[in-house]
């Protein structure tokens, strides 16, 4: 082993107890959160070349990990099945007529179910389902901003966007994502409280 | 008078960085005189307060 590989080994174990803590809050299962732990270490052997030293050691390995976390629960969230269809839900620029106006039929709705609804396991379902027919990107930068609580400015750094990139693509995001909870939770009457 | 679609980037942009006098002024002016516009709002608000508990509700 050369010196920066042993360096590495060194640096990881000081930083593996907080990946592994974050790791098992986003997925809830230990052994898989290990794997991903894990993976992120070899990712980084592999990508330690490209480790130009000037963001922190373990901010570069929370950036690998959290790309990890999030192509694992966009995984998750195709093996769900729910009886609404997402692909329904309207495009932003589908919103909004010539004028910039909310078109009638996507005009936000009443939203018939409560706020507290979100502690049904079924509510996150509707929402991984709503989350993950967005585009890849724009569905990792929502992430990443509201899942995982980043500010924009390092996203921007993390992922090499604008300030003005990732405020149109969450801008996108949550007006989807609204309308796509309408569809599938806030705005349906039967589902049973 | 700024439009809906205009309001709802300005709405969305309010909760990740805090908006200038001007824009809040104008995006206040919208929301008084658009109910549409304002109940988007809470909705993206209430969307927004819901991602954040979820950490909390996964233990």
């Amino acid at each position: 082993m050369n010196a920066a590989v042993i360096d590495i080994e060194e640096h990881f174990e000081k930083v593996r107890p907080r990946l592994l803590a974050f790791a098992r809050l986003q997925l809830e299962d230990e052994a898989l959160a290990e794997d991903k732990v894990q993976d992120t270490l070899l990712a980084a052997y592999e990508a330690i070349d490209r480790f130009n030293g000037q963001s922190k050691f373990e901010t570069w390995l929370f950036a690998i990990l959290k790309n990890k976390l999030i192509d694992e629960i966009r995984r998750r969230s195709r093996e769900f099945t729910t009886d609404f269809d997402a692909d329904q839900v309207a495009e932003v620029d589908e919103m909004f007529d010539e004028r910039a106006h909310w078109v009638s039929g996507q005009q936000p709705q009443k939203w018939v179910q409560p706020e507290s609804s979100y502690l049904h396991e079924q509510f996150w379902q509707v929402f991984d389902v709503c989350v993950f027919h967005l585009p890849k990107g724009t569905a990792r930068v929502f992430a990443m901003r509201e899942l995982l609580g980043i500010e924009t400015d390092e996203i921007c750094d993390s992922l090499g966007l604008s300030q003005q990139n990732v405020w149109t693509m969450l801008h996108r995001a949550r007006l989807k994502i609204r309308g796509c909870l309408e569809r599938g939770w806030y705005g349906r009457e039967e589902i049973e409280q | 008078m700024m439009s809906c679609k205009r309001a709802t980037e300005q709405m969305s942009q309010k909760l990740d960085a805090p908006l200038s006098l001007i824009e809040k002024m104008s995006l206040g002016a919208h929301l008084m005189m658009c109910g549409k516009c304002s109940r988007c709002q809470q909705q993206l608000e209430q969307l927004h307060r819901v991602c954040q508990k979820r950490s909390e509700t996964k233990d």
